[in-house]
Protein backbone atom coordinates (compact mmCIF):
# COMPACT_ATOMS: atom_id res chain seq x y z
CA UNK A 1 0.00 0.00 0.00
CA UNK A 2 1.41 3.36 -1.00
CA UNK A 3 1.75 6.22 1.42
CA UNK A 4 -0.99 8.29 -0.24
CA UNK A 5 -3.50 5.42 -0.21
CA UNK A 6 -2.70 4.86 3.44
CA UNK A 7 -3.55 8.50 4.17
CA UNK A 8 -6.82 8.28 2.27
CA UNK A 9 -7.92 5.23 4.18
CA UNK A 10 -6.97 6.77 7.51
CA UNK A 11 -8.72 10.06 6.94
CA UNK A 12 -11.88 8.24 5.89
CA UNK A 13 -11.73 6.10 9.03
CA UNK A 14 -11.14 9.26 11.06
CA UNK A 15 -14.26 10.81 9.61
CA UNK A 16 -16.33 7.68 10.31
CA UNK A 17 -15.09 7.58 13.90
CA UNK A 18 -15.87 11.26 14.35
CA UNK A 19 -19.38 10.97 12.95
CA UNK A 20 -20.06 7.92 15.14
CA UNK A 21 -18.98 9.90 18.22
CA UNK A 22 -21.52 12.58 17.41
CA UNK A 23 -24.14 9.88 16.91
CA UNK A 24 -23.22 8.31 20.26
CA UNK A 25 -23.69 11.62 22.07
CA UNK A 26 -27.12 12.02 20.52
CA UNK A 27 -28.44 8.49 20.95
CA UNK A 28 -27.33 8.15 24.57
CA UNK A 29 -28.82 11.48 25.62
CA UNK A 30 -31.94 10.86 23.55
CA UNK A 31 -32.45 7.54 25.29
CA UNK A 32 -31.94 9.15 28.70
CA UNK A 33 -34.54 11.82 28.04
CA UNK A 34 -36.94 9.21 26.68
CA UNK A 35 -36.92 7.60 30.12
CA UNK A 36 -39.17 10.48 31.19
CA UNK A 37 -41.96 9.43 28.84
CA UNK A 38 -45.00 8.61 31.01
CA UNK A 39 -43.05 9.77 34.09
CA UNK A 40 -43.09 13.52 33.41
CA UNK A 41 -44.29 15.97 36.06
CA UNK A 42 -47.46 16.66 34.06
CA UNK A 43 -48.88 15.78 30.68
CA UNK A 44 -47.66 18.80 28.71
CA UNK A 45 -44.10 18.53 30.01
CA UNK A 46 -44.15 14.78 29.39
CA UNK A 47 -44.91 15.37 25.72
CA UNK A 48 -42.36 18.18 25.49
CA UNK A 49 -39.63 15.92 26.91
CA UNK A 50 -40.64 13.19 24.48
CA UNK A 51 -40.23 15.65 21.62
CA UNK A 52 -36.73 16.56 22.75
CA UNK A 53 -35.81 12.88 23.08
CA UNK A 54 -37.01 12.26 19.53
CA UNK A 55 -35.00 15.22 18.23
CA UNK A 56 -31.85 13.68 19.69
CA UNK A 57 -32.63 10.18 18.45
CA UNK A 58 -33.40 11.57 15.00
CA UNK A 59 -30.05 13.35 15.07
CA UNK A 60 -28.30 10.10 15.99
CA UNK A 61 -29.94 8.43 13.00
CA UNK A 62 -28.54 11.11 10.70
CA UNK A 63 -25.02 10.71 12.06
CA UNK A 64 -25.12 6.90 12.11
CA UNK A 65 -26.69 6.82 8.67
CA UNK A 66 -23.85 8.95 7.36
CA UNK A 67 -21.29 6.73 9.07
CA UNK A 68 -22.93 3.68 7.48
CA UNK A 69 -22.77 5.30 4.04
CA UNK A 70 -19.12 6.19 4.54
CA UNK A 71 -18.32 2.66 5.73
CA UNK A 72 -19.80 1.19 2.57
CA UNK A 73 -19.62 -2.32 4.00
CA UNK A 74 -23.32 -3.01 4.39
CA UNK A 75 -23.54 -1.61 7.92
CA UNK A 76 -26.72 0.26 8.81
CA UNK A 77 -27.53 2.89 11.42
CA UNK A 78 -28.93 0.08 13.61
CA UNK A 79 -25.55 -1.67 13.69
CA UNK A 80 -24.03 1.40 15.28
CA UNK A 81 -26.82 1.91 17.79
CA UNK A 82 -27.57 -1.66 18.81
CA UNK A 83 -24.64 -3.93 18.07
CA UNK A 84 -21.76 -2.16 19.73
CA UNK A 85 -20.71 -2.63 23.33
CA UNK A 86 -20.01 -0.14 26.04
CA UNK A 87 -16.32 0.38 25.32
CA UNK A 88 -17.09 1.10 21.66
CA UNK A 89 -19.38 3.98 22.55
CA UNK A 90 -17.47 7.28 22.55
CA UNK A 91 -20.09 9.65 23.93
CA UNK A 92 -19.21 12.33 26.42
CA UNK A 93 -19.97 11.11 29.94
CA UNK A 94 -22.38 13.93 30.71
CA UNK A 95 -24.86 12.36 28.29
CA UNK A 96 -24.98 8.99 30.04
CA UNK A 97 -25.55 10.24 33.60
CA UNK A 98 -28.89 9.00 34.97
CA UNK A 99 -31.89 11.20 34.46
CA UNK A 100 -32.07 11.98 38.18
CA UNK A 101 -34.88 14.23 39.35
CA UNK A 102 -36.40 16.88 37.14
CA UNK A 103 -33.92 19.55 38.29
CA UNK A 104 -31.07 17.21 37.39
CA UNK A 105 -32.48 16.59 33.93
CA UNK A 106 -32.99 20.31 33.32
CA UNK A 107 -29.47 21.18 34.53
CA UNK A 108 -27.88 18.61 32.21
CA UNK A 109 -30.08 19.78 29.33
CA UNK A 110 -29.17 23.41 29.89
CA UNK A 111 -25.47 22.62 29.79
CA UNK A 112 -25.67 20.25 26.83
CA UNK A 113 -28.19 22.26 24.81
CA UNK A 114 -26.08 25.42 25.06
CA UNK A 115 -23.00 23.40 24.13
CA UNK A 116 -24.81 21.96 21.13
CA UNK A 117 -25.91 25.40 20.02
CA UNK A 118 -22.29 26.51 19.62
CA UNK A 119 -21.14 23.12 18.40
CA UNK A 120 -23.72 22.91 15.62
CA UNK A 121 -23.15 26.52 14.59
CA UNK A 122 -19.48 25.67 14.16
CA UNK A 123 -20.25 22.35 12.46
CA UNK A 124 -22.39 24.15 9.88
CA UNK A 125 -19.14 25.77 8.70
CA UNK A 126 -17.47 22.41 8.13
CA UNK A 127 -15.96 21.57 4.74
CA UNK A 128 -18.00 18.34 4.77
CA UNK A 129 -21.36 19.05 3.08
CA UNK A 130 -23.24 16.19 4.80
CA UNK A 131 -22.17 17.38 8.24
CA UNK A 132 -23.21 20.91 7.25
CA UNK A 133 -26.67 19.65 6.25
CA UNK A 134 -27.12 17.73 9.51
CA UNK A 135 -25.93 20.71 11.56
CA UNK A 136 -28.26 23.13 9.82
CA UNK A 137 -31.25 20.92 10.52
CA UNK A 138 -30.27 20.14 14.10
CA UNK A 139 -29.44 23.69 15.11
CA UNK A 140 -33.09 24.69 14.71
CA UNK A 141 -34.14 21.99 17.17
CA UNK A 142 -31.39 22.99 19.54
CA UNK A 143 -32.45 26.64 19.48
CA UNK A 144 -35.81 25.50 20.82
CA UNK A 145 -34.21 23.14 23.36
CA UNK A 146 -32.14 26.05 24.71
CA UNK A 147 -35.26 28.15 25.11
CA UNK A 148 -36.93 25.38 27.14
CA UNK A 149 -33.90 24.60 29.27
CA UNK A 150 -33.26 28.23 30.06
CA UNK A 151 -36.82 29.02 31.08
CA UNK A 152 -36.97 25.91 33.28
CA UNK A 153 -33.59 26.72 34.88
CA UNK A 154 -34.80 30.22 35.71
CA UNK A 155 -38.15 28.95 36.97
CA UNK A 156 -36.59 26.32 39.24
CA UNK A 157 -33.56 28.33 40.34
CA UNK A 158 -35.70 31.34 41.14
CA UNK A 159 -38.62 29.24 42.39
CA UNK A 160 -39.08 27.72 45.83
CA UNK A 161 -36.31 26.99 48.35
CA UNK A 162 -36.67 23.30 47.48
CA UNK A 163 -36.45 23.77 43.72
CA UNK A 164 -33.41 26.02 44.15
CA UNK A 165 -31.75 23.48 46.44
CA UNK A 166 -32.29 20.70 43.92
CA UNK A 167 -30.96 22.79 41.03
CA UNK A 168 -27.79 23.66 42.94
CA UNK A 169 -27.29 20.02 43.95
CA UNK A 170 -27.59 19.02 40.30
CA UNK A 171 -25.11 21.66 39.17
CA UNK A 172 -22.62 20.56 41.84
CA UNK A 173 -23.01 16.95 40.67
CA UNK A 174 -22.80 17.54 36.94
CA UNK A 175 -20.28 20.37 36.64
CA UNK A 176 -17.25 18.08 36.78
CA UNK A 177 -18.48 16.31 33.65
CA UNK A 178 -18.54 19.51 31.60
CA UNK A 179 -14.78 19.89 31.23
CA UNK A 180 -14.20 17.13 28.72
CA UNK A 181 -16.72 18.78 26.39
CA UNK A 182 -14.00 21.25 25.47
CA UNK A 183 -11.08 18.88 25.00
CA UNK A 184 -10.30 17.40 21.62
CA UNK A 185 -7.96 14.47 20.95
CA UNK A 186 -5.57 13.64 18.11
CA UNK A 187 -8.29 12.23 15.89
CA UNK A 188 -10.35 15.38 16.16
CA UNK A 189 -7.23 17.50 15.76
CA UNK A 190 -6.50 15.88 12.40
CA UNK A 191 -10.05 16.59 11.26
CA UNK A 192 -9.91 20.14 12.61
CA UNK A 193 -6.78 20.70 10.51
CA UNK A 194 -8.74 19.42 7.52
CA UNK A 195 -11.56 21.87 8.21
CA UNK A 196 -14.03 19.09 8.91
CA UNK A 197 -14.40 18.84 12.68
CA UNK A 198 -15.29 21.45 15.28
CA UNK A 199 -12.54 22.67 17.57
CA UNK A 200 -14.49 22.35 20.80
CA UNK A 201 -11.93 24.35 22.79
CA UNK A 202 -13.21 27.44 20.97
CA UNK A 203 -16.69 26.91 22.39
CA UNK A 204 -15.69 27.20 26.05
CA UNK A 205 -15.78 30.98 26.40
CA UNK A 206 -19.15 31.69 24.78
CA UNK A 207 -20.67 28.63 26.50
CA UNK A 208 -19.40 29.68 29.90
CA UNK A 209 -20.64 33.24 29.41
CA UNK A 210 -24.15 31.93 28.63
CA UNK A 211 -24.19 29.53 31.57
CA UNK A 212 -22.89 32.17 33.99
CA UNK A 213 -25.52 34.68 32.88
CA UNK A 214 -28.37 32.19 33.30
CA UNK A 215 -27.09 30.92 36.65
CA UNK A 216 -26.74 34.47 37.92
CA UNK A 217 -30.27 35.36 36.86
CA UNK A 218 -31.54 32.15 38.48
CA UNK A 219 -29.59 32.71 41.71
CA UNK A 220 -27.43 29.63 41.14
CA UNK A 221 -23.67 29.21 41.47
CA UNK A 222 -20.96 27.54 39.46
CA UNK A 223 -19.19 25.19 41.90
CA UNK A 224 -15.75 26.10 43.17
CA UNK A 225 -14.69 22.45 43.21
CA UNK A 226 -12.32 21.68 40.36
CA UNK A 227 -12.74 17.90 40.08
CA UNK A 228 -13.26 16.62 36.57
CA UNK A 229 -14.18 13.25 35.11
CA UNK A 230 -13.00 12.40 31.61
CA UNK A 231 -12.88 9.43 29.31
CA UNK A 232 -16.03 9.31 27.19
CA UNK A 233 -14.22 9.88 23.89
CA UNK A 234 -11.82 7.04 24.80
CA UNK A 235 -14.64 4.62 25.63
CA UNK A 236 -14.04 4.76 29.40
CA UNK A 237 -17.50 5.13 30.87
CA UNK A 238 -19.27 5.52 34.16
CA UNK A 239 -21.16 2.51 35.51
CA UNK A 240 -24.36 3.99 34.09
CA UNK A 241 -23.78 3.45 30.36
CA UNK A 242 -23.80 -0.35 30.53
CA UNK A 243 -27.21 -0.35 32.17
CA UNK A 244 -28.53 2.10 29.62
CA UNK A 245 -27.28 -0.05 26.74
CA UNK A 246 -28.82 -3.23 28.11
CA UNK A 247 -32.20 -1.49 28.05
CA UNK A 248 -31.68 0.20 24.72
CA UNK A 249 -30.25 -2.79 22.87
CA UNK A 250 -32.23 -5.62 24.49
CA UNK A 251 -35.02 -6.00 21.92
CA UNK A 252 -32.76 -5.65 18.92
CA UNK A 253 -30.35 -8.29 20.19
CA UNK A 254 -33.01 -10.70 21.47
CA UNK A 255 -34.97 -10.68 18.23
CA UNK A 256 -32.42 -10.16 15.44
CA UNK A 257 -33.99 -8.84 12.28
CA UNK A 258 -37.37 -8.22 13.93
CA UNK A 259 -39.52 -5.64 12.15
CA UNK A 260 -42.55 -3.71 13.31
CA UNK B 1 -45.20 21.52 40.87
CA UNK B 2 -48.74 20.24 40.95
CA UNK B 3 -51.29 20.42 38.18
CA UNK B 4 -53.66 22.37 40.46
CA UNK B 5 -51.30 25.33 40.48
CA UNK B 6 -51.16 25.54 36.71
CA UNK B 7 -53.48 27.68 34.66
CA UNK B 8 -55.68 26.46 31.83
CA UNK B 9 -55.12 27.91 28.37
CA UNK B 10 -57.02 27.57 25.10
CA UNK B 11 -54.91 26.99 22.01
CA UNK B 12 -55.59 28.36 18.53
CA UNK B 13 -53.48 27.30 15.55
CA UNK B 14 -53.36 28.82 12.08
CA UNK B 15 -52.72 25.93 9.69
CA UNK B 16 -51.40 28.09 6.88
CA UNK B 17 -51.17 31.61 5.60
CA UNK B 18 -54.54 33.00 4.57
CA UNK B 19 -56.55 30.76 6.89
CA UNK B 20 -57.93 31.72 10.29
CA UNK B 21 -56.65 30.53 13.63
CA UNK B 22 -58.73 27.57 14.72
CA UNK B 23 -59.37 26.32 18.23
CA UNK B 24 -57.53 23.01 18.63
CA UNK B 25 -57.72 22.29 22.34
CA UNK B 26 -56.48 23.35 25.73
CA UNK B 27 -53.50 22.76 28.01
CA UNK B 28 -52.06 23.52 31.42
CA UNK B 29 -49.09 25.84 31.88
CA UNK B 30 -47.57 28.15 34.42
CA UNK B 31 -47.85 31.26 32.30
CA UNK B 32 -48.32 32.63 28.81
CA UNK B 33 -44.80 31.93 27.59
CA UNK B 34 -44.83 28.35 28.81
CA UNK B 35 -48.31 27.87 27.39
CA UNK B 36 -47.02 28.94 23.99
CA UNK B 37 -44.13 26.49 24.21
CA UNK B 38 -46.38 23.63 25.27
CA UNK B 39 -48.86 24.50 22.52
CA UNK B 40 -45.98 24.10 20.08
CA UNK B 41 -45.00 20.79 21.67
CA UNK B 42 -48.48 19.33 22.05
CA UNK B 43 -50.42 20.67 19.06
CA UNK B 44 -47.93 21.27 16.23
CA UNK B 45 -45.87 18.06 16.36
CA UNK B 46 -47.00 17.06 12.89
CA UNK B 47 -46.49 20.50 11.33
CA UNK B 48 -50.10 21.50 11.78
CA UNK B 49 -49.40 25.19 11.97
CA UNK B 50 -47.48 28.34 11.18
CA UNK B 51 -48.85 30.49 13.99
CA UNK B 52 -50.13 29.85 17.49
CA UNK B 53 -52.32 31.90 19.84
CA UNK B 54 -52.84 30.98 23.47
CA UNK B 55 -55.50 32.58 25.64
CA UNK B 56 -56.21 32.04 29.30
CA UNK B 57 -59.41 30.02 29.45
CA UNK B 58 -60.72 32.25 32.23
CA UNK B 59 -60.46 35.25 29.88
CA UNK B 60 -62.99 33.72 27.53
CA UNK B 61 -66.60 34.64 28.19
CA UNK B 62 -68.74 31.88 26.76
CA UNK B 63 -72.44 31.66 26.04
CA UNK B 64 -74.32 29.11 28.12
CA UNK B 65 -76.31 26.19 26.80
CA UNK B 66 -79.25 27.31 28.95
CA UNK B 67 -79.35 30.54 26.98
CA UNK B 68 -79.51 28.87 23.61
CA UNK B 69 -83.28 29.35 23.17
CA UNK B 70 -83.17 33.05 23.90
CA UNK B 71 -79.87 33.58 22.09
CA UNK B 72 -80.28 31.67 18.87
CA UNK B 73 -83.89 30.62 18.23
CA UNK B 74 -85.22 34.14 17.57
CA UNK B 75 -83.15 34.38 14.37
CA UNK B 76 -84.75 31.23 12.94
CA UNK B 77 -87.85 33.05 11.63
CA UNK B 78 -86.09 36.09 10.24
CA UNK B 79 -85.20 35.02 6.72
CA UNK B 80 -84.98 38.67 5.64
CA UNK B 81 -81.60 38.78 7.35
CA UNK B 82 -80.22 36.56 4.59
CA UNK B 83 -79.28 38.16 1.30
CA UNK B 84 -80.97 35.28 -0.53
CA UNK B 85 -84.36 36.52 0.78
CA UNK B 86 -84.35 39.42 -1.66
CA UNK B 87 -85.12 39.08 -5.37
CA UNK B 88 -82.35 40.57 -7.45
CA UNK B 89 -83.13 43.42 -9.85
CA UNK B 90 -82.85 42.34 -13.47
CA UNK B 91 -79.99 44.76 -14.08
CA UNK B 92 -77.73 42.80 -11.76
CA UNK B 93 -76.38 39.80 -13.64
CA UNK B 94 -73.38 38.76 -11.64
CA UNK B 95 -73.77 38.14 -7.93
Amino acid sequence: MTQSTQNTVDSKQDLINYVVRLGDDSVVLGHRISEWVSEGPFLEEDIALGNVALDYIGRARMFYGYAATLSGDGKTEDDFAFLRDEREFKNYLINELPRGDFAYTITRQLMVDLYNKYYLQALSLSTDPTLVAIAQKAVKETTYHCRRSKSWALRLGDGTAESKRRMQLAIDDIWGYSHELFESDLLEQRLIDAGIAVDCADLKQPWLADVEAIFEEAGLKIPEATWAVRGGRKGFHSEHLGHLLTQMQFVYRSFPGAKW
Amino acid sequence: MTIEKLELFEVFVRPKRGLDHKHVGSLHAEGREQALEYARDVYTRRTEGISIWVVKSQDITASQEDDNESFFDPSDDKPYRHATYYPLPKEITTM
